[in-house]
């Protein structure tokens, strides 16, 4: 038998384990859950039916089994929503009382080993591939069209020679581009299982990326504003925002991306403000359009904090609000292409956003402009409540 | 299971209110499974997960059954308190809104097995995004009535939206994909019907998330359902929802 103190050890490690472990009575309750399990699944209680947290069918056959007296049973199963992830479950008997020979077991134990990273590098090499080869071609044959041309008729033309060469050029930068914006994304999808664990001031990130993104916003005429609440920023209210969840390197990519794309899709002349605050309780926030992106599970009654990128270019049509974050979806193609877009850009901030369980809701009013919110949940404490609003002034 | 002989012996009592819950919850991950099946059997062309879906309906429709006999044994059983009754009511409503899922999953899975046969398009993607919007949909909602969360179930309840606005914008897209090309007019009128399963499925998962608000609180959500401000995402040709 242990003594006390090397049953509370024992107890300490399981919690600790870095592997999801749940123990649960007869009645498929939850007797405990270690810090792995609650990280995963958000706050489970005890006593929390085991529905209310997994409920795949093969699952739930083989915990009843080993319940009902079955030996260790293993099973392979895969959750597609919030985000893609993929277990494996060992599902033991647990007998307190050794002695006692009963045909049910009392209690069972689940350990999930999480095999989301081995699967997700599979697919992803697939899906790069995929994407990488059918939007590489048209700049390619764009390119070796051209090299024809130089060796052929203009050959001996100078003026044309220096035309081609500058058109072959800009293709040769956007391919270059593509292959980074999807070398990015193919990161951020292989980490989305993981949510981040720093603290990150967004008040900080949002003067980062207005520093790093003044050059640019000169060159395509914009003017770059900070705004607290709608209110211009006080050293105060800055320090009182607080900090969320993440990864400043991500969140950074986040606000640039969205910053660009409000420069290039702006009225030239026009400001681009980046309002930041605290995310309120509104009752009448229907979520419309905010579609694209997926809410976690917790995220209604958790804190948030929005950064919010308004430009005030000529909107989007609503059909296309929530096609927006598709890789590779483009509203206008040709000007997408001038601009030197990939595609990708929103993409790469959804997956972002997803990865810290966060949310983007985006709006638009033809002629007056864009809106693109995003919210982040605090690392204050949870369960104060809130449903979102801030987008909707 | 309770053998037949105790069929009119049952009492009103937690343990069989917990019965009735954990039914409900096995035929929830049922409905989920058969989504993601669906999803999956579109999105990577796999023809043998549509074909094991298509079998697999059968337990979702037997454990409708099972919760009916069950209701029904509670509901003769004597006079229950409110909370008690609404929790068979609800067991009610939820699976049968769980059965039709499992309809609709079942529906875009023979599909699949047509489109697994063409081309693959581009659309096929922009589907599988908005199933899966329609699942996460669907697994909050359970979740909510795993956990008699009713603000998680108004979450679910104000997103709706979101999935009829995804689909109108599909729509749209397939009608000219259609009229481009007159030869994809078949194809086209399957993909259709994913994109108005999935948009359907969505419409029970908001169903679920009503009834569990009525579970908890005793009291209906429907008429209150904020309808979306178009004012503030307006379109200039405003004719978002021709085909609604």
């Amino acid at each position: 038998m242990f003594s006390r103190e090397e049953s509370s050890l024992a107890l300490a490690a399981l919690t600790k384990l870095p592997d999801p472990v749940l123990i649960l009575d007869g009645e498929m309750r939850v007797v405990l859950a270690n810090q792995a399990a609650q990280k995963i699944f958000g706050s489970i209680d005890k006593g929390d039916a085991i529905s209310a947290i997994i409920r795949t069918p093969s699952v739930m056959a083989a915990i009843g089994n080993v319940l009902d007296g079955a030996a260790d049973q293993m099973v392979d199963y895969s959750d597609l929503v919030p985000v893609e992830r993929h277990y494996r479950a060992h599902i033991m008997p647990l007998r307190p009382d050794s002695g006692a020979k009963g045909t049910r077991n009392k209690y069972a134990v689940l350990v999930l080993h999480d095999l989301t990273e081995i699967k997700r590098s599979e697919q992803m090499r697939a899906d790069f591939v995929a994407n990488a080869s059918h939007e590489l071609r048209t700049p390619l044959a764009s390119l070796a069209g051209f090299i024809d041309t130089l060796r052929g008729h203009a050959r001996e033309d100078e003026a044309a020679r220096e035309q081609f060469l500058s058109i072959m050029q800009v293709q040769a930068e956007r391919m270059g581009r593509l292959i980074e914006d999807l070398l990015s994304l193919s990161r951020i999808e292989m980490n989305e299982h993981v949510v981040p664990e720093g603290a990150v001031d967004l008040m900080d990130i949002a003067k980062d990326v207005v520093d790093a993104m003044t050059p640019k916003a000169v060159e395509g005429d914009a003017k770059l504003v900070i705004t607290c609440d709608g209110k211009p920023v006080s050293q105060g209210a800055a320090a009182k925002l607080g900090t969320v969840i993440g990864d400043r390197d991500e969140l950074i990519q986040v606000v640039q991306n969205l910053v660009d794309n409000a420069i290039k899709y702006g009225r030239r002349g026009g400001t681009v403000t980046l309002d930041l605050g605290q995310a309120v309780t509104d009752q009448s926030v229907t979520g419309l359009a905010s579609q694209t992106a997926v809410p976690a599970t917790t995220f209604a009654s958790d804190k948030a904090l929005y950064i919010c990128v308004q430009d005030e270019g000529d909107g989007i049509a609503r059909q296309d609000l929530p096609r927006l974050t598709e890789r590779f979806y483009r509203v206008d193609v040709k000007r997408s292409r001038e601009e030197g877009g990939t595609g990708l850009g929103l993409a790469i901030v959804k997956h972002i956003v997803n990865r810290h369980r966060g949310w983007l809701s985006i709006d638009s009013i033809l002629g007056e402009g864009s809106k693109f919110t995003v919210f982040l949940p605090c690392t204050a404490t949870r369960n104060t409540a809130a449903v979102i609003k801030g987008s909707q002034k | 299971m309770p053998a037949a002989t105790q069929q009119y012996q049952v009492k009103w009592s937690a343990e069989q209110l917990a019965l009735l819950r954990a039914d409900i919850a096995q035929m929830g991950g049922l409905a989920e499974q058969q989504l993601s099946r669906a999803i999956e059997a579109i999105g990577r062309r796999d023809t043998g997960l549509a074909e094991r879906l298509i079998e697999d309906d059968a337990q979702i429709d037997k454990l409708e059954i099972a919760v009916d006999a069950r209701a029904v044994r509670l509901l003769s059983a004597g006079r229950p308190s409110a909370p008690d009754l609404r929790q068979v009511l609800s067991a009610l409503k939820i699976s049968s809104d769980l059965e039709r899922v499992g309809d609709l999953a079942k529906n875009i899975a023979k599909r699949a097995m047509v489109l697994n046969q063409e081309e693959p398009l581009r659309t096929i993607q922009s589907l599988t995004r908005m199933g899966r919007l329609a699942l996460n949909e669907l697994k909050d909602a359970l979740d909510a009535y795993s956990r008699n969360d009713t603000d998680q179930a108004l979450a679910v309840w104000r997103r709706d939206e979101a999935l009829d606005e995804l689909y109108n914008s599909l729509l749209r897209e397939l009608l000219t994909f259609m009229m481009n090309d007159p030869r994809v007019i078949g194809l086209g009128t399957h993909l259709m019907f994913v994109a108005k399963n999935l948009e359907r499925i969505g419409d029970h998962a908001t169903n679920v998330a009503e009834t569990v608000y009525y579970l908890v609180n005793g009291d209906y959500l429907s008429d209150q359902r904020p309808k979306g401000d178009f004012s503030n995402l307006t379109t200039a040709s405003g004719e978002v929802s021709e085909a609604k």
